[in-house]
């Protein structure tokens, strides 16, 4: 029995029947880790010591294995988490030393649901990126084809899951940085809607659009996380208090006369042929399960990279301020004065993308470039969201693919930012619309690489998402194949 | 390709920005910038005259909690992460 190819609700009921033991379980996920990891760089940081002790008072009877669908479950938490005492670098230089003094509201939640976290994750530098080549650390390896990116940002933990790492993991999504990993892995991402989870203790990168969310080896496990780190917290000041229903017992319910929305501008000139069989193929199984197939259009989804990658970067370069060598991150030894100390360290701890994001993002708010650019996209933005809006209008959620191309090969896109950006072209608008979004595992390309189906839903009917994701995975049968190249 | 930036604006930019180029970032930037600042010419397409901004995707209103002392972060833990401090403060190079 490999326990670490276990979903998590699996993985559960093995330990409550006490058919193995949270050390037993621990251990060997550490053993796979520490043999396939140096080749993969799915982890920043591994906390096996801490893991292992939390294993063990399971197993000596101080932890209650049967408090909570999560307890002794072992996760992997994206590095722009803050976990207290924890190194937590958000991939960059900048933030090498940096232990945050108090843990993030989701890592708090999880805490007290009794799961175990084995590390903490590789990331584009910032959540910046969608390929995770952009981290300090160095890249993240796709399992499928280790010549090829995970996606990204949230690379690292989609790449943990499914190379059987980690139970399951959080990511984050501010244009996509869930979902698009979670295709190229060829597992399952869920972005909620903004508000929906707690950002407290989650780095900022562009605050009116991050959320976190699960990285799951299937959707049932999905339903299971987000129903813990779901609901208002106080101290995030943009969550939403909003009832959180009960996501594992509503995927049960079949699809049978849903009204599915297929937005025909996310069937781009230009997309992979792989990709639009896969993402057919998936339409005509929901159609079988008695869902309705209703053609709509989003017509303003052309404009949402550009309208994106003006407000994330304003964003960005606003929250970023905050890295000036002073309070804590990276600081250059011997500046003459404060205002070189500011930008010697800044430019000594930040890569590149940072860098490329924070002037742009700096110039689109500066004096003269506001209204042209930032007035402009946030105007934008609002047209994006009516779409959705319209669209919920007529069907109940919409289904599309997540990428127009499966994973993409390491160094093909990091010499041309433009070409990265496009790249994100199918899951900017839900991000800039804050609706909920997943991608499900919905086919393999001709050189077997995993095709993730994207289903959106209207704001806090993640409970639609998660129902439509189930029946499909249920029908369709692509969750669960793993790498073949990896040993089981 | 018609020109958005110069390099003099992108060494201004860096200003603002706090940022500290080497004379190959800033080329490499000033391409990149004009490249990317280029294609957003697209949102010229559309008119957008009487079109509210939406700078959160969840409206929300002022949310207040009450005003009751709570248990916060320690000096220590609050100096913990600094580069330089005295114990007490956070020490940075000579200002005036």
């Amino acid at each position: 029995m490999n326990v670490h190819s276990l979903t998590m609700h699996e993985l559960r009921s093995l330990l409550v029947r006490k058919e193995v033991s949270a050390v037993e379980m621990v251990t060997s996920f550490l053993e796979r880790i520490d043999s396939l990891d140096a080749a993969l760089n799915t982890y920043i940081t591994v906390l096996a010591d801490s893991a292992l002790e939390n294993a063990r008072s399971f197993d000596n009877g101080v932890g209650d294995i049967d408090a909570s669908p999560l307890a002794a479950v072992p996760l992997a938490i994206k590095d722009v988490i803050c976990t207290k005492g924890v190194r937590t670098t958000c991939g960059s230089r900048m933030l090498n030393n940096f232990k945050p003094p108090y843990d993030g509201t989701v890592i708090e939640r999880l805490r007290s649901a009794g799961a175990i976290f084995l590390g903490k994750t590789n990331m584009d530098e910032f959540a910046m990126g969608s390929s995770t080549e952009n981290s300090a650390y160095g890249p993240t390896r796709n399992p499928w084809d280790t010549d090829r990116v995970p996606g990204g940002s949230s690379g690292g933990s989609a790449a943990a899951v499914a190379a059987d790492l980690c139970s399951g993991s959080l990511g984050t999504d501010t244009g996509g940085s869930i979902r698009q990993p979670a295709s190229f892995c060829g597992v399952v991402g869920l972005k909620p809607t903004y508000g929906r989870v707690s950002r407290f203790g989650l780095v900022a990168f562009a605050s009116s659009l991050d959320q976190v969310g699960p990285i799951t080896k299937d959707v049932e496990d999905a339903a299971l996380l987000l129903q813990v780190i779901a609901g208002y917290d106080q101290r995030d000041t943009t969550s939403v208090d909003h009832p959180v229903p009960d996501y594992v017992s509503g995927l049960r319910e079949p699809i049978r006369g849903m009204r599915l929305g297929i937005p025909r501008e996310y069937f781009l000139e230009g997309m992979h042929p792989d990709v639009s069989a896969a993402v057919e193929k998936a339409i005509r199984t929901c159609r079988e399960l008695g869902a309705e197939i209703i053609e709509v259009s989003l017509p303003h989804t052309d404009f949402g990279v550009s309208a994106y990658y003006i407000i994330a970067p304003a964003e960005a370069s606003s929250n970023l301020a905050r890295y000036d060598g002073v309070k804590y991150g990276l600081r250059v030894p011997d500046a003459a004065d404060l205002m070189s100390m500011y930008r010697l360290s800044r430019s000594e701890g930040f890569g590149p993308e940072v860098k490329r994001r924070i002037m742009l993002g700096t110039y689109v708010l500066s004096a003269g470039y506001y209204d042209a650019y930032y007035r402009k996209a946030s105007q934008v933005r609002t047209l994006i969201r009516r779409d959705f809006l319209d669209a919920f209008q007529q069907c109940d959620a919409l289904v599309a693919p997540v990428a127009p191309i499966p994973a993409f090969k390491l160094g093909e896109k990091t010499d041309d930012p433009l070409q990265m950006y496009l790249s994100d072209v199918l899951t900017l608008p839900a991000s800039l619309a804050g609706i909920p979004g997943i991608s499900v595992p919905c086919g393999f390309s001709s050189d077997n690489l995993p095709i993730g189906l994207q289903i959106l839903g209207p704001h806090f009917r993640e409970d639609i998402v998660l129902r439509v994701a189930y029946q499909f995975e249920r029908a369709a049968g692509c969750t669960g194949r793993r790498p073949g190249a990896l040993p089981r | 390709m018609k020109e958005k930036i110069t390099r003099d604006e992108v060494r201004h930019v860096a200003r603002l920005a706090r940022l500290e180029l080497t004379g190959q970032e800033e080329a490499r930037l000033t391409d990149q910038m004009n490249q990317i600042l280029c294609y957003m010419e697209k949102l010229n397409e559309l008119n957008t005259t009487d079109i509210p901004a939406t700078t959160h995707a969840i409206q929300l209103h002022n949310v207040f909690r009450q005003d009751a002392v709570q248990a916060s972060l320690d000096r220590a833990g609050a100096l913990a992460n600094a580069p330089d401090s005295d114990g007490a403060c956070f020490r940075v190079p000579k200002v005036i």
